[in-house]
């Protein structure tokens, strides 16, 4: 399949790729890893009139640390993310995700700031940022500015990011100790998109209550979905079995799945309320052993 | 559309063509350059018969614009004999029995590559997980995991 003609342009600093985007206007698509859009446009889903590949642009492939936060650039590739020794220790949840996302091969490619510029809720790092309550830089002509993931998936396909921003950065507090976090999603096979995901963040007091908890809910809805009433629902509360089954069962009633060839509505809003539970239990344990 | 020029490495050699920049990497290995050992088996970035090796990584090539490779080293299956020797992994594949209808093989071979030279011990369930990107519709798989340790076991007394 052979994507529609278009114009390509690769340029070599940000500020470049910033005003060729003022230019060119909302006929003109980044391109970073490509993993999503290059097989939308092979599909003619997507025919952009201009490529503003920013592949060639230096310094935007990093995962640091600094001012207590985890800072992950608009070329990081999953791969990368994958294999960061930070990522493992203190971020398990993180490793969770980039394991279960497309194959190995994508993620040698795809980048971890794309998978939530592409705006789908069908991707895996939307639901894990909601429950860590990540911050995404966007850079355009102004210079800088931070979005609360929270306020970055307004619709279907649609971010907070105007025509001529770039996603430049994601950034991540440091979990307070006795923190915890745990990614799953069930997937027809490796590659697919989930028929359901959840993701879950919990900090835990002196006391062993539930401090603070973020859960987050990929592909059962229009956009990804933080599930609020679960998450306060948790709040200073001893995180047993009883209390873990009602938090699930809340996160399910938060959720809005359609059928589709993946299941039923109900089939995934039960998937839901499962996988909440033990996404729970294990970011409790991780909690508990220091992860 | 303007064509663009790009410079490729492809296998040790360097190649000035000037290309349309919708051209995917895959047709422009096979059809500009006539290296047609990378298969293209799905095209929708699903099989992985058309993993070449970019600058040390595993990539789907019907997946990258040829343009992406501008100024980068790609390997593909036919440059992974040198001198008359094959490659381990292509050994492995010989001696295990690794293929059967060998149209997977390409794209198993140069993930292989690109595995084996970050961990060339990896353990059974390792390699499962490395090659979750590449469908082989023969053999089960099994073969092609003893094909792996096979080479791996090479690679490791050889000092690979």
């Amino acid at each position: 399949m052979i994507p529609r003609s278009f114009e390509y342009f690769s340029p070599t600093t940000l500020d470049e790729a910033i005003a060729l985007l003022h230019k060119l206007g909302p006929d003109a698509k980044l391109l970073s890893g490509g993993q999503s859009l290059i097989p939308m446009m092979k599909l003619r889903l997507v025919s952009p009139e201009y490529i503003v590949d920013i592949n060639r642009i230096p310094n935007l492939d990093y995962i640091s640390e600094t001012d207590g936060h985890l800072r992950i650039g608009a070329l990081t590739r999953e791969h990368e993310l994958e294999s960061s020794e930070v990522v493992k220790t203190r971020f398990p949840i993180l490793s969770d995700t980039a394991k279960v996302i497309a194959d190995p091969l994508v993620r040698s490619q795809a980048t971890v700031c794309g998978n939530l510029a592409h705006g789908d809720p069908a991707n895996d790092h939307p639901a894990t940022m909601l429950a860590l309550g990540a911050t995404v830089v966007a850079t355009g002509a102004k210079g800088p500015r931070e979005i609360p993931i929270a306020d970055f998936f307004p619709g279907l396909f649609t971010t907070a990011l105007e025509p001529e921003e770039i996603l430049t950065e994601i950034r991540i507090p440091f979990p307070p100790p006795r923190s915890g976090g745990a990614y799953l999603k069930l997937e027809r096979k490796v590659g697919d998109f989930a028929t359901a995901g959840v993701a879950v963040q919990i900090t835990l007091d002196d006391a062993g209550a539930c401090k603070n908890a973020g859960i987050g809910l990929t592909n059962v809805g229009m956009t990804p979905i933080k599930a609020t009433q679960a998450e306060a629902f948790l709040n200073g509360k001893q995180l047993d079995d009883a209390t873990i089954q009602q938090a699930a069962e809340l996160a399910a009633s938060e959720s809005q799945p359609m059928d589709d060839i993946r299941g039923s509505a109900d089939y995934k809003r039960d998937l839901v309320r499962v996988l909440t539970a033990r996404a729970l239990t294990t970011a409790l344990g991780r909690a508990k052993g220091g992860a | 559309m303007a064509k663009v020029p790009i410079k490729v490495t492809v296998n040790g050699v360097e190649h000035s063509t000037d290309i349309e920049p919708r051209l995917l990497l895959v047709h422009y290995l096979r059809e500009t350059l006539r290296l047609t050992g990378t298969h293209i088996g799905c095209d929708t970035s699903h099989c992985g018969a058309c993993t070449v090796v970019m600058d040390g990584r595993a990539v789907k090539s019907c997946t990258v614009f040829a343009v992406q490779a501008d100024g980068r080293s790609i390997t593909t299956v036919e440059g992974l004999e040198q001198d008359g020797q094959l490659h381990p992994l292509q050994d492995g594949f010989f001696q295990e029995h690794g293929l059967q209808c060998g149209y997977c093989t390409p794209g198993m071979l140069m993930t292989g590559v690109a595995f084996l030279k970050s961990n060339n011990n990896p353990s059974d369930d390792e390699i499962r997980h490395a090659i979750s990107g590449n469908l082989c519709r023969c053999t089960g798989y099994v073969n092609i995991i003893k094909a792996y340790q096979y080479a791996a076991q090479k690679m490791r007394e050889g000092g690979a």
